[in-house]
């Protein structure tokens, strides 16, 4: 089919118009490559119309070539007039052509990886009903030792591990004294997690801080029992460490529970075979635990005939260790910004 | 706790997979201690055999080493060099001929030393990997005979495992403790010993007594209830037969000789810590127990000089003291090869009175650990009868008739009520008396029956009654009792069932929203939540009363926090020692102080007051954004602090920030804020002020010349509010229509005056306001300044005419007149 010269002349205009408007109109690097592959581009609007020359009677030809090169010629100029607006910002001109340059990135933040895991404990035990609450750092010898059956001159509360601020008062040594004040201050059902700072005299090392976080947790309702106890705390452990990980209950001795367990979870390191985390036994402690002693019961006036429950503490710091694989306490609490990014 | 495997399955009679040591040992941990060690003992001494010395010659080139002629019961008599200072003559010892292979794996072959051609070696502990002590070659007992393998006299291999013990489970520091867990109380194998027995004819008395040719006086009846001894003369000291020597080796304890080894395997045997004294030393053969003197002088069997005090109890002859009670022996009264006459102690000390002996001689031993925590008290009579005929066994000798007994014969524990409702209401079980009684009885807690001519009937309604043996002084209560039926069926036999329960009644506590909230602001500015131990030392404490930490691990922790940003400055410090100069930091976390931007928690220290808060601190400095080719590195300056400091005083919470003047110092200072330099902003709650932000001063951070300025802030977590929903209100569908305008002013006039005066005058057609420049040159006048405003305008009914909005403009700028030196510059 043949193609009249004067309709291409008019097609040849359109491109034009319309390719100046596109090309004054781009207000960056990228509208303006937008616009180039648009009207100039292999596939482009004007090579679309260059393409029809061929159609065009051969009288007419030279005529409609030499418009269509004049058009080229003036997109191209203008083009480059656009682009040369922006050079401004040199750099904007160059990512048109190398777009394997690096892109341009935010400053991230994040969370503390022990902060992380204290919320994510929080959050499981949040499913069976536990609310979570705080309390002081600084603490009476009731609330941290007498009130937990812990008498005065058990070697827990030897002045080489507490440190003492006075005659009665304390850095607490363990977040347990949130069960006698939330007991004190409520009646059951009571389920809470207390997380928070506790205090020990132990140095600065590879597995001991001096302050250290912990997270108490206290159940008691009637009726609640040694099977609750374990059924919760294996929930949480197939919650927290993936429903592959075993955990083992064994013997262990707390003033202010009875009976009184540890709870190892086989090691997520090794799964079990054996390694430095676990120190080759294939398994790690993440708890200590137990039914509440009745004692406690009686010094908060709950009737311990009545009311059972357990409790138990952990170790986030050390659960971050194990979970990341981090061989030194100590990293947690330098601030490392290169240490920190690597858990946002 | 080292436990030998071999001795607990001779005192238990282990059966079935319990032969193997790691089932053992998996069995213990899961009821009754942590077993942290299973390894071997006395493997690979195949090659080693006893060898009788025949003489003992210099060696003719070294005055150290000596030639030894030995005698392998095959005839031949060989030359063995070697090393130990002292050999006898007659006497056996281990012998690795050559070809042979030490445990380690070393081979020995004949070679010459120093010029003499050794057959071999005689080998020490340590190269028999069987203990620590290498002062010199292992001396056998004489009664072997030359030739035997070394290893089956010891009774080796055996396997050692390793306890951790809980602290209420002192009984289970011994091997018949530890049988009775996996055997039954009841049939307990004691080893019998090959000697004669004793059966004493008792002297008594309540306080004093005399017997066997000595006094023993108790003093101090309250740190010392009961105190048996027995004599036994004519003892020959020497090496312990090999069963024993290596009894104590696999139990991890040093030999010694054999009357200190025979108290040694009772204690190991029964718990029963016992004491030989040379009865000769001791002066007036005379025996008290009392208090030690200030300032009495003792030296200890470790050959330490010991100055005790009052508060420490002794054991003295008629002049001195001789041994610290329930510690450790004196030197002086040691037995040696040289003692003939032994006096044994069997005594039952009051566990505060030997933790303050032992805290006041600053040691820990194996007495003193079972005495503190508790030992049985009827234990001491068949404990001491055990040892004199051990004694006798293996040293000789003869034990004199009488044995004395010193002090009040315990009355028999009562026996402990335990209701079968009770156990399962604890443990969620539905137990019957006869799996009760099932599970206690082999480990000695007895179910006494109520009807003697009934034996099957175990309880009275509902009630059994439990005989608690003495080694068990853990056990006091009833739900110790249940403890050990929870123990005794295995924490992991328990079936897992889903339970009902009720939710807490006790509320969230606020302050982890709170947290939560500043958190997600935070991490979403690109800041990092660090933690810091939360101490610092005496140069952050400004003019406040802060807390001091008794006995701190070192100066720089010897105070609590009293505010978070100088302990963040030392993180962030960290950092710059690392080349790090972007850091963005925050923290929450508690602080300690006598005055507070608000109070949580209020104490008392020593009659000054402690007021603890939760506080939020934040360190900054270096690039705004991270390093990029397309732009210039811009740093974080006062205004990205301003903008973060508005963001968490206005929206987090609800309060207002002000810039802080000049000539306005005195409240910051005593916040603790003496790291804030100019310029500084203070947010302000109900006329409080609640949090601070601004510059860092120089001298509070060690920071390297290629540093940023560093910015910190600082706020209080109580004052963040809970997210409350707001209201939805409609936008308008109209448009904006934006006029800039141009004021001079006198520079002292505010932009946030202005700004309020703009916000006085308008209408509700405006609505917003931003400056968009400030421009100070010669061409204004002196002293005075451009402030550039962008307003926007809209109306929410209708599309704004060029009249509307010239009329506001018109009243924004006539304000501006009205009110400050202003004048409008025309563009």
């Amino acid at each position: 089919m043949t193609l009249s010269g004067a309709s291409l002349l008019d097609q040849l205009s359109a491109v034009e118009e319309s390719g100046f408007d596109a090309i004054q109109k781009a207000r960056n690097p990228d509208m303006l490559e937008v616009a180039r592959v648009h009207y100039l581009g292999r596939n482009g609007q004007l090579a679309d119309a260059m393409a029809l020359i061929a159609d065009v009677p051969s009288n007419a030809r030279r005529e409609v070539g030499q418009r269509a090169n004049a058009v080229k010629k003036g997109l191209t100029a203008a083009l480059e007039q656009q682009a040369k607006s922006f050079t401004g910002n040199a750099s904007e001109g160059v990512t048109v052509r190398d777009s394997t340059l690096p892109a341009r990135t935010r400053w991230v933040g994040g969370v503390h990886p022990v902060t992380r895991v204290i919320d994510e404990i929080c959050d499981i035990f949040a499913d069976l009903g536990f609310s979570r609450v705080q309390g002081p750092e600084i603490e009476s010898l009731w609330y941290n030792f007498s009130a937990l059956n812990i008498p005065l001159d058990h070697p827990a509360a030897d002045t080489m591990d507490t440190f003492y601020l006075d005659d009665e008062f304390v850095l607490r040594t363990h977040t347990s004294p949130m069960q006698a004040r939330v007991m004190e201050n409520h009646q059951p059902p009571v389920r809470v997690m207390v997380p928070g700072l506790a205090y020990r005299r132990d140095s600065f090392d590879p597995s001991h801080a001096p302050a250290f976080e912990q997270i108490e947790g206290l159940a008691v309702d009637e009726g609640v029992d040694f099977i609750e106890f374990r059924s919760a705390i294996r929930h949480f452990v197939h919650q927290f460490f993936g429903k592959s990980t075993e955990s083992r209950f064994r013997p262990s001795f707390y003033p202010f529970t009875e009976p009184s367990a540890e709870v190892d979870v086989s090691c997520t390191v090794c799964g079990g075979s054996g390694c430095s985390t676990c120190k080759r036994t294939g398994w790690v402690t993440i708890m200590g635990s137990g039914m509440v002693d009745p004692a406690v019961f009686e010094a908060v006036g709950y009737d311990p005939e009545r009311y059972t429950g357990y409790a138990f503490g952990m170790g986030p710091a050390r659960i971050a260790m194990v979970r990341h694989g981090i061989p030194d306490m100590r990293l947690l609490y330098e601030g490392d910004m290169a240490f920190l990014e690597q858990f946002s | 706790m080292n436990i030998s495997f071999n001795w607990i399955d001779e005192l238990a009679g282990l059966d079935g997979e319990l032969k193997s040591p790691r089932v053992l040992a998996d069995r213990l941990t899961m009821i009754a201690a942590a077993v942290e060690k299973v390894e071997t003992v006395g493997a690979g001494l195949d090659e080693i055999v006893a060898a009788k010395v025949l003489e003992v010659g210099p060696h003719p080139n070294a005055d150290r080493l000596s030639i030894c002629k030995i005698d392998r019961g095959d005839g031949l008599v060989l030359d063995v060099v070697c090393g130990a200072p002292v050999i006898v003559k007659g006497g056996l010892y281990p012998h690795i001929a050559p070809g042979g292979t030490l445990p380690g794996g070393f081979s020995i072959e004949s070679r010459k030393i120093r010029g003499e051609l050794s057959h071999g070696m005689l080998c020490s502990e340590v190269e028999l990997e069987l203990g620590r002590d290498k002062s010199g070659i292992m001396q056998l007992s004489d009664e072997i005979n030359p030739g035997v393998s070394v290893a089956n006299v010891l009774g080796f291999p055996d396997t050692r495992l390793t306890l951790d013990l809980n602290p209420n489970r002192v009984d289970l520091a011994c091997h018949i403790g530890v049988a009775r867990e996996v055997g039954h109380s009841n049939e307990i194998q004691e080893r019998v010993f090959d000697g004669p027995t004793w059966s004493p004819k008792w002297k008594d008395g309540d306080s004093r007594a005399k017997g066997a040719g000595v006094t023993i006086c108790v003093e101090m009846p309250d740190r010392c209830s009961r105190y048996m001894a027995a004599v036994v003369r004519g003892v020959r000291v020497g090496p312990s037969p090999p069963w024993l020597t290596g009894r104590l080796m696999a139990a991890g304890s040093r030999s010694i000789n054999n009357v200190v080894d025979a108290t040694n395997y009772i204690l190991l045997e029964r718990n029963q810590p016992l004491h030989a004294f040379d009865l000769t030393s001791l002066r007036r053969s005379q025996v008290s127990i009392r208090a030690a003197r200030d300032g009495e002088k003792l030296t200890t069997l470790d050959g330490e000089e010991r100055k005790l005090m009052g508060s420490a109890t002794v054991i003295a002859d008629s002049d001195r003291a001789v041994a610290l009670a329930g510690v450790m022996g004196g030197l002086d009264t040691e037995v040696t090869t040289d003692t003939v006459d032994v006096l044994i102690e069997c005594a039952a000390f009051d566990p505060k009175g030997v933790r303050e002996t032992a805290r006041v001689a600053g040691l820990s031993t194996d007495a003193s650990y079972r005495f503190e925590r508790g030992i049985d008290q009827y234990a001491q009579e068949r404990a001491l009868i055990r040892c004199v005929e051990l004694v006798l066994a293996v040293a000789g000798g003869e034990a004199d008739l009488e044995g004395v007994r010193v002090g009040i014969e315990p009355t028999p524990t009562e026996d402990l009520p335990l209701r079968i409702q009770r156990v399962n209401q604890v443990l969620g079980l539905e137990l019957e008396d006869t799996d009760v009684d099932r599970a206690l009885t082999p480990i000695g807690l007895a179910t006494v029956h109520p009807d003697s001519t009934s034996p099957d009937l175990l309880s009275v309604d509902g009630t059994m009654r439990i005989q608690v043996p003495g080694w068990r002084t853990d056990i006091t209560r009833e739900i110790d009792l249940v403890e050990e039926v929870a123990r005794r069926i295995g924490f992991e036999e328990f079936p897992e069932k889903e339970r009902r329960f009720r939710p807490s009644v006790v509320p969230n506590d606020p302050t982890v929203e709170k947290a939560a909230r500043v958190r997600r602001v935070l991490v979403s500015r690109g800041l990092f939540e660090a933690r810091s131990l939360p101490f610092m030392p005496e140069e952050y404490r400004g003019n406040r009363q802060i807390v001091a930490v008794p006995n701190p691990l070192s100066e720089a922790e010897s105070y609590l926090r009293a505010s978070m940003v100088p302990v963040l400055l030392r993180r962030l410090e960290h950092n710059f020692a690392r080349g790090n100069r972007d850091v963005r930091l925050f923290e929450i976390g508690t602080v300690f102080c006598d005055q507070q931007l608000s109070s949580t928690n209020e104490t008392d220290i020593e009659g000054a007051r402690v007021v603890e808060s939760q506080r939020v601190g934040i360190v900054l400095t270096g690039g705004r954004y991270p390093e990029h080719w397309s732009q210039d590195l811009v740093d974080v300056d006062v205004w990205d602090v301003k903008g973060l400091a508005e963001e968490i005083t206005e929206q987090l919470c609800g309060a207002r920030l002000l810039a802080v003047h000049e000539n306005d110092m005195s409240e910051l200072d005593s916040l603790g804020t003496s790291w804030l330099d100019w310029p500084r902003f203070r947010a302000v709650k109900s006329g409080k002020t609640i949090g601070v932000a601004g510059r860092v001063v120089s001298s509070s951070v060690d920071a390297p010349p290629w540093a940023a300025s560093v910015f910190g802030l600082e706020f209080e977590l109580e004052a963040v509010e809970k997210r409350l929903p707001t209201s939805y209100y409609e936008t308008s569908q109209y448009p904006a229509v934006q006029r800039d305008l141009s004021v001079t002013l006198p520079v002292e006039v505010e932009a946030s005056s202005v700004e309020k005066a703009l916000h006085d005058v308008t209408s509700d057609l405006l609505e917003s306001v931003r400056l968009f420049d400030v421009y100070e040159g010669d061409e204004l006048g002196k002293g005075r300044r451009a402030l550039g405003w962008a307003f926007r305008f809209r109306a929410s009914d209708r599309t704004l005419t060029d009249q509307d909005v010239e009329s506001e403009m018109l009243r924004l700028s006539d304000a501006l007149e009205e009110q400050f030196d202003a004048r409008i510059r025309k563009s």
